[in-house]
């Protein structure tokens, strides 16, 4: 056998990488050790063996090193994490190295970041609805336990106080499961993941809680590992203890950004933008990371924030995310301009899951067609505004001028709401009738008749038939 | 067996050497795990294999196992209602014996050994027999008769048949051949990567029904064609390919969940088995082969999963049925064979994707067609291919949607604007296109109405005609159109919502037959055709635009399959009702009718 698995033998050193040569008995993906010459440790990882030689990727960045001073040692592993309940209401590093002020975790075992493909024959299909007490979520795009609902969002725009409501907010009707929240920063600032933090504190929410931050000036390669660090723990926590497990990542755009060094580094053919070819499958291997499985009890919900580059929809990274993921929520700079939290762009937001997660039994009988209306009516009622932009009002028919009404009224009333504002899904249910009440009954072709009958506000029609 | 030894690793791509003899594309073990891969380049002693298992714990040193054989799939009785992995893995054996996550380097045989099947001879000793002759048959499942063929290359008297029971691996036939007897065993195998024989191919010549009205009245596909939906992500392509894969007529459906998300495969999972036939009454299940390879599973496999998926509905056509693949996305295929070429250094085309890729994809879509099966009873089969695209930011210049679209003959244009609008399926009907109209609209003169191709015609230029008013109305305001114009968006407005516009999630609005999907259209087309008489004879247009027959017209699409008069009886209260209008004009109206 190989007695020593350190090696003096590093000869390049560019961007991120460190090149050794005449190694022995390595393996992929295998974690290292590495010393400057002033005794500093950082970590690395094997990403590429050729013979005897061997590229490593160093997750605190090579600034300082030489190559003749440095020592590699292989530890014949590949990256694993501590896992255990204590770590819920403590603070991590990337590397999940505890950073508050707390003892040392004791792990109960260690389990390799990388984690499994969940098998599909086991997988459970996500339907229990979640109430996020946000109107635009709970009725329009509805999440679901085990589901991956993305925030695209841009800068400047209120992700964070989205995905702090949310977190504090969501709930299961119905349920007394036992419930966690796991926050993975990712080169987001000091200041943001400060609110995190101290609003985790103050609700509360922090006993519950698992932080993984990696700050902006934290190093970007360890990035890599922080979603995988996060996910991990998540996934003990469900399928090990029975939690519900809601998991934000937050910014995913820095974390391609790393990957996107590293690829730049290794001189790879770039896909669009300079991302590389695998970007896809490498988010694929964190998104997918959600779920349940049949015959567990615990699920991992996630809730991975995007800052779209200039707002730009189709840029690869929202739009790589977008295939993978069950939906988005897309957030408007206008609607925010406009005074009006949570921004949420309802037409182009979606959750594909959630029709096994709404109707009876689940929220109620009359939520699809609801939600059908809403749609189709605030889509003719922003069309017609556009037009009345080219055109002037007059263009528009009485019709059309109604469907304007709503538009503005949907926007006030119903995407509106306060920062603490906890509505219940009949709430959302109520309003959403209120405002299709501003339409005649013919109009509601997306709802049955019955439904109709039931829960047709009767005071407001009479004042909507003289409008 | 000989083995060789890993020098390099680099994601899934792994180098060996000594391994003289190994031949391009055959199947081997690597490591220490044994993990599955196949050679893809060989040069001076180096090479190059393409991992299916996440290549984590593999280094230099370490041996590679051959297998002497191809990548392979086993094909026979049991395929039916099973879920299988980019290699022909069965998950829920994997499940059962591996736990809830894949492990790497899990080997279990795709057809269960323990299941007992039924074989039921076709023919007596004796007989003369060439390849693709059925040899006897097996109840594979309450829907499907599985065939038992003579394997190609064999060609002979039957030496020894009878009526047998036993798992795949039981002899059912010995065929005594120039060069010896071979035994017929229930299943054989056969390399993916080889299009399996027919005698020859036909042109398509009737359609593959969809029950989806925009599809089989404005964009149909036949039996044995080729398709592709295109879209942006949100646009709704799942929807669709499961659309086509619960309610098309094909007798076997292979669906081919390719770099896609694992639960949209759960889903599949527990959707079907609860779904019936629309003919039958069975679980749709029991005519379905599922292959799954996630997004987050290996890459490689994900390659390999598209020529599994073929293979098996290839061998299906071959026993005479009609067969659909569908493909869910062929632009993950398209980026695995990206990043293994990446991997191998080969020069980039567009992109980054390979040279090679419009070939590539050009012979998957090859596969497809309306053939005579081998075998001397000269039956026929068919094997429909429906592969969904993902461009980048629904980008249809992009190179893998316009490599697809140089050989496919239906294009299902998928419109994030539609969607956005809850309009679906969100296929845009000004630029989807289906180069199989005519052959169809023949077949559907003569079965369900002759009057189906003018219908067809005049509801399509009336859309077209509403594209162009609606530039218009853009310009000069809606006030500003003619009466007879404003006629026309109605009536393309009905045409979208009540006929184009069809709810997947809803029990009635799911499936349309074609003798209803023309019943609603021509009911739409009579109101248009009447009202504009109407108009005509001097009615007033706000008489016209607010009519409360709109709403039973909106409501045709839920009506059930059987309650076909009830559309003569709508259209006849539609007659009634524009005849009730008062006319603007009556005295001239009259006069023109006393004139002799």
């Amino acid at each position: 056998m190989i007695t020593s698995r350190e090696y003096r033998t590093a000869k390049q050193v560019y961007g991120p990488l460190v090149l050794l040569e005449s190694v022995e008995a390595v393996t992929y993906g295998e974690l290292t050790d590495i010393s400057t010459g002033n005794g500093e440790r950082r970590r690395g990882r094997v990403l590429e063996i050729n013979g005897d030689k061997v590229m490593v990727q160093v997750f605190e960045g090579t600034s300082g090193f030489a190559p003749e001073d440095l020592k590699v040692k292989f530890l014949g592993k590949g990256m694993e994490l501590g896992v255990s309940e204590d770590m819920l209401g403590r603070v991590f590093d990337g590397f999940g190295r505890v950073i508050d002020d707390g003892p040392e975790i004791i792990p109960e075992k260690w389990l390799n970041v990388n984690g499994s493909p969940i098998n599909p024959w086991a997988r459970d299909y996500p339907n229990e609805f979640i109430q996020t007490g946000i109107s635009t979520i709970d009725l329009l795009n509805t999440l679901v336990r085990g589901q991956k609902l993305p925030i695209f969002s841009g800068s400047g725009l209120p992700h964070a106080h989205l995905t702090a409501q949310i977190a504090r907010q969501a709930r299961v009707l119905k349920s007394d499961d036992k419930f966690a929240v796991i926050f993975a920063a990712m080169g987001i600032t000091f200041e943001e993941a400060e609110f995190f933090i101290e609003d985790f504190r103050r609700t509360g929410a922090l006993a519950r809680a698992v932080l993984f931050v990696n700050l902006a000036d934290d190093p970007p390669i360890e990035r890599i590992a922080v979603p995988r660090m996060a996910l991990t723990t998540a996934e003990y926590l469900a399928y090990e203890k029975d939690m519900h497990v809601l998991v934000i990542l937050t910014d995913l755009t820095n974390y391609c950004e790393a990957l996107r060094e590293i690829s730049a580094a290794r001189k790879e053919v770039p896909g669009r933008r300079g991302y590389p070819g695998y970007l896809y499958t490498d988010l694929s291997t964190i998104y997918e990371r959600a779920g349940r499985i049949k015959g567990r009890r615990g699920s991992i919900t996630q809730l991975p924030v995007i800052t779209m580059p200039e707002d730009d929809k189709t840029h690869p990274i929202p739009d790589l995310t977008g295939y993978i993921t069950e939906g988005q929520i897309i957030m408007s700079r206008p609607l925010h301009m406009r005074g009006v939290y949570p921004p949420v762009d309802v037409l182009p937001s979606l959750s594909r899951l959630k029709d096994k997660g709404i109707g009876a039994g689940k929220t109620r009988e009359d939520h699809a067609n609801v939600m059908n209306q809403l749609y189709a009516a605030y889509a003719r009622g922003v069309n017609a505004k556009e037009l009345a932009v080219v055109l002037g009002e007059s263009a528009l028919s009485p019709m059309d001028l109604r469907y304007v009404q709503f538009a503005e009224a949907f926007e006030q009333r119903f995407v509106r709401q306060g920062e603490h504002e906890n509505r219940s899904i009949e709430d959302s249910l109520r309003l959403g009738w209120e405002l299709l009440a501003l339409l005649p009954k013919t109009e509601l072709k997306r709802i049955k008749d019955e439904f109709i009958e039931k829960y047709y506000p009767a005071t407001q029609a009479g004042t909507a038939a003289k409008a | 067996m000989k083995q060789g030894e890993v020098i390099k690793v680099s994601g899934p791509l792994v180098g060996a050497r000594g391994m003289d003899g190994a031949q391009m594309y055959e199947m081997v073990r690597v490591g220490e795990l044994r993990l599955f891969g196949e050679i893809i380049e060989i040069r001076h002693g180096n090479y190059s294999i393409q991992v299916y298992e996440e290549t984590e714990g593999v280094g230099p040193g370490q041996p590679v196992f051959r297998t002497g054989e191809a990548l392979s799939v086993e094909l026979g009785p049991g395929l039916m209602g099973g879920l299988y992995d980019g290699v022909q893995r069965p998950l829920d054996v994997l499940q059962r014996d591996f736990g809830d996550f894949i492990v790497r380097g899990a080997e279990r045989p795709a057809l269960g050994r323990e299941k007992i099947w039924k074989f039921q001879p076709a023919v007596a000793a004796g007989a003369l027999v060439e390849p693709g002759d059925i040899l006897g048959t097996v109840q594979e499942t309450t829907l499907v008769v599985h065939r038992i063929m003579v394997p190609a290359g064999v060609r002979g008297r039957v030496a020894q048949i009878a009526p047998v029971e036993g798992n795949v691996e039981t002899e059912v036939a010995v065929i005594e051949t120039d060069k010896g007897s071979v035994p017929v065993k229930m299943y054989q195998r056969w390399s993916v990567r080889h299009p399996r024989q027919v005698t020859r191919k036909f042109p398509p010549i009737e359609p593959l029904t969809t029950g989806q009205r925009v599809i089989d009245m404005f964009f149909p596909i036949a039996k044995g064609g080729t398709a592709c939906v295109p879209g942006p992500f949100g646009s709704g392509k799942t929807v669709v390919q499961h659309q086509l894969a619960k309610w098309s007529n094909a007798d076997i459906i292979v669906y081919v969940g390719c770099g896609e998300r694992g639960n949209e495969m759960t889903d599949v999972l527990m959707e079907f088995p609860e779904l019936k036939d629309p003919d039958s009454g069975q679980p749709l299940m029991e005519r379905t082969v599922l292959i799954a390879n996630t997004s987050n599973m290996p890459v490689a496999a994900r390659e390999a999963s598209v020529f599994t998926g073929i293979t098996i509905a290839e061998y299906y056509r071959d026993m005479g049925y009609s067969v659909a693949l569908m493909a869910d996305s062929t632009s993950r295929w398209a980026e695995a064979m990206r990043e293994i070429s990446g991997r191998l250094e080969e020069m980039p085309g567009e992109e980054g994707y390979p040279a090679y890729l419009g070939s590539r994809i050009a012979s998957f879509y090859e596969r497809s067609g309306y053939v005579q099966c081998l075998g001397s009873d000269k039956r026929q089969g068919s094997l429909s291919l429906i592969g969904a695209v993902s461009p980048p930011g629904g980008d249809l210049s992009e190179p893998v949607v316009q490599a697809t679209l140089r050989v496919v003959k239906v294009f299902w244009g998928l419109d994030d604007k539609l969607a956005f609008a809850r309009h679906f399926p969100a296929i845009n009907w000004l630029t989807s296109y289906s180069l199989y109209q005519s052959v169809i609209d023949k077949f559907a003169a003569e079965h369900v109405d002759a009057e189906w191709p003018k219908q067809r015609t005049l509801a399509m230029n009336l859309l077209q005609r509403e594209a162009e008013l609606e530039e218009l109305v853009r310009l000069v305001g809606l006030d500003a159109l003619a009466a007879g114009d404003r006629l026309t968006l109605l009536a393309s407005r009905m045409i979208r919502e009540d006929f184009l516009h069809q709810n997947a999630f809803d029990e009635r609005d799911t499936y349309t037959s074609l003798r209803k999907q023309f019943e609603i259209l021509a009911t739409i087309l009579h109101f248009h055709a009447a009202a504009k008489d109407a108009l005509r004879d001097g009615v007033l247009l706000p008489d016209l635009l607010e009519m409360p027959i709109f709403e039973k017209i909106a409501r045709l699409r839920l009506l059930a399959e059987d309650a076909l008069p009830e559309f003569e009886n709508v259209r006849t209260e539609i007659t009634a009702a524009l005849a009730a209008l008062p006319r603007q004009v009556a005295v001239l109206a009259e006069a023109a009718v006393s004139e002799p």
